[in-house]
């Protein structure tokens, strides 16, 4: 195969298509943490302590009921949702009155607390999950051996970010949420339970960040500073993106992750920052973000 | 003569408050079944804040406010739509990330006998077709338009008109007004906020006045028409 730049075409796309494995984690996160700034005008610093949550449910039902990975697929968003909606109802909520720096301290202080309270049951090592059978052993594709189950965290990742983009944009819940991101009192006038919309709007993008936990327990540790470590990339890839475009969030996770793949290859030593890079000059040229909309 | 008509919105002594700013000031006003009323006074008066309040997008408020006997002070916001009422708010509120067709069917349908997708197009002919327009890319009349379509659609029978004509030019304020005589024929009781007395005069039974958070004086509409100069000293024009 031919060279780019010094690079054989094999090696490149194997970076692109690794890029795109944490670029699938990238959208799914930024993805909830668009939705719940846009809707609940919350910066939720907890979403990397709810994604680190549901890759410890995993191994805990895993380990202590014996649920294998495709039914905690289904349950463990689920568990993590309602807890997140829980938290909603219970503390978020009080909030929504105040400076959004109260929102965000909260939930600072929220991940602190779990992430804490997860390393002193568990410890900071971290416990191995297994790849579930069905997706062992890898893919021949021909520049590369791709592991059948890293090919479908993307392919899953994917799925649920495009779904949740077209409920969003194409369905008459979708339209409520758009509207009540807009004008929430307006929508209440109209008869739409507006409180009860913020609860399962939250629960739902908590659940996200669940999905994603799930999704990473095979290839990760599950270790309490799994989310705090992936949470401040996805930070930037909001900005980057434009706080609150949920499309723009989707798009920028996965560029963003190839970018870094892609970085890894020409120089490796700049591929732990090269995001930030990236967000710098999106800050510098467009600050509303690649697909925000100018205030 | 209208005191015989079945009451359907009672406001007695009613007070609110936007945080510390105390606008409504013990507002007393009724409206019967099928009537159509306005509010004049000068801006600032308490005008938009009265209609905010009775839809409960101002929580904070004391005093009594009734609609068919319902208490609207105990009921939560997003149940007083589910009442009858239906509010088209003076900035309009159409929706820039739902297109027209989006907009239009945005608000859920709070009772039966509601206009079907027909009979709007043909009280507003220039919304027919522009499904896929982004709601805010309307001119400012069609929005308007818009905004009242959105809320006849639901079976609201009691509607919260702010100020539908400010803005706008005089055919498409005619054109408005035309629609505001056919729903008053349909039977549906109205309170109207407006600053144009003539669009004002052309389909009301009564005014009231407000002025600083209290309503100061009522008319009939004949009383309203034969004395002008009661009214304007009242507006300051």
């Amino acid at each position: 195969m031919p060279d780019i730049f010094g690079m054989p075409v094999a090696v490149l796309l194997g970076q692109v298509l690794l890029g795109l494995i944490n670029g699938s984690f990238y959208a799914l996160l930024s993805l909830g943490l668009a939705i719940i700034f846009g809707m609940l005008n919350v910066i939720n610093f907890a979403h990397g302590a709810f994604y680190m949550f549901g890759a410890f449910v995993t191994w805990m039902v895993m380990s202590w009921l014996g649920l294998s990975y495709w039914p905690a697929l289904v349950v463990v968003p689920i568990v993590v949702g309602a807890f997140g909606a829980a938290i909603e109802r219970l503390f978020l909520k009080r909030l929504y009155q105040v400076d959004h720096l109260y929102s965000l301290l909260f939930t600072f202080g929220l991940a602190l607390v779990m992430e804490g309270l997860f390393r002193h049951v568990f410890g900071s090592a971290g416990k191995p999950y297994p790849v579930p059978q069905e997706l062992t052993g890898v893919l021949k594709l021909g520049f590369m051996f791709l592991p059948v189950y890293r090919g479908w965290v993307i392919i899953a990742a994917l799925l649920v970010c495009v779904a949740t983009w077209l409920v969003i944009e194409k369905t008459r819940l979708g339209a409520y949420l758009r509207a009540a991101t807009e004008n929430p009192s307006l929508v209440q006038a109209f008869g739409i339970n507006v409180p009860l919309m913020l609860t399962i709007t939250y629960g739902f993008c908590v659940g996200l960040a669940g999905f994603a936990g799930v999704l990473a327990a095979p290839i990760y540790q599950v270790s309490p500073g799994m989310g705090s470590n992936l949470i401040i990339i996805v930070f930037a890839v909001v900005v980057i993106g434009g706080m609150g475009s949920i499309g723009g969030a989707i798009l920028t996770g996965l560029s963003l992750g190839v970018i870094e793949g892609l970085t890894k290859t020409f120089y490796p030593s700049a591929s732990s920052i090269v995001i930030f890079i990236v967000m710098v000059i999106v800050l510098m040229l467009r600050p509303a973000g690649l697909f925000g909309r100018e205030a | 003569m209208t005191d015989s008509r079945e009451r359907r919105l009672e406001l007695k002594g009613l007070h609110s408050w936007y945080g510390e700013s105390h606008v409504l000031h013990g507002t007393t006003l009724h409206v019967n079944r099928g009537e159509v009323v306005t509010i004049l006074g000068r801006n600032g008066a308490g005008k938009t804040t009265t209609m905010r309040t009775i839809m409960g997008i101002v929580r904070k408020r004391k005093g009594e406010a009734r609609l068919d006997g319902h208490d609207l002070i105990a009921t939560p916001p997003h149940k007083v739509a589910r009442l009858g009422l239906g509010y088209v708010p003076e900035e309009r509120g159409i929706f820039s990330s739902l297109n027209v067709a989006e907009n239009l069917t945005l608000p859920p349908v709070v009772k039966s006998g509601g206009m079907g997708l027909d009979e709007i197009y043909e009280l507003f002919p220039n919304l027919e077709g522009r499904d896929k327009t982004v709601g805010t890319r309307l001119s400012g009349g069609e929005q308007q338009m818009l905004a009242m379509a959105r809320i006849l659609r639901t079976g609201a029978d009691f509607i919260l008109l702010d100020e539908p004509t400010e803005g706008l030019a005089p055919v498409i304020v005619d054109e408005i007004a035309k629609a505001l005589v056919k729903l008053k024929a349909l039977g549906l009781t109205i309170i109207l906020v407006e600053q144009n007395l003539k669009f004002a005069t052309a389909s009301a039974d009564r005014h009231y006045v407000m002025d600083q958070g209290q309503v100061v004086d009522e008319f009939t509409n004949e009383r309203l028409v034969s004395d002008m100069a009661r009214i304007n000293a009242h507006l300051g024009v």
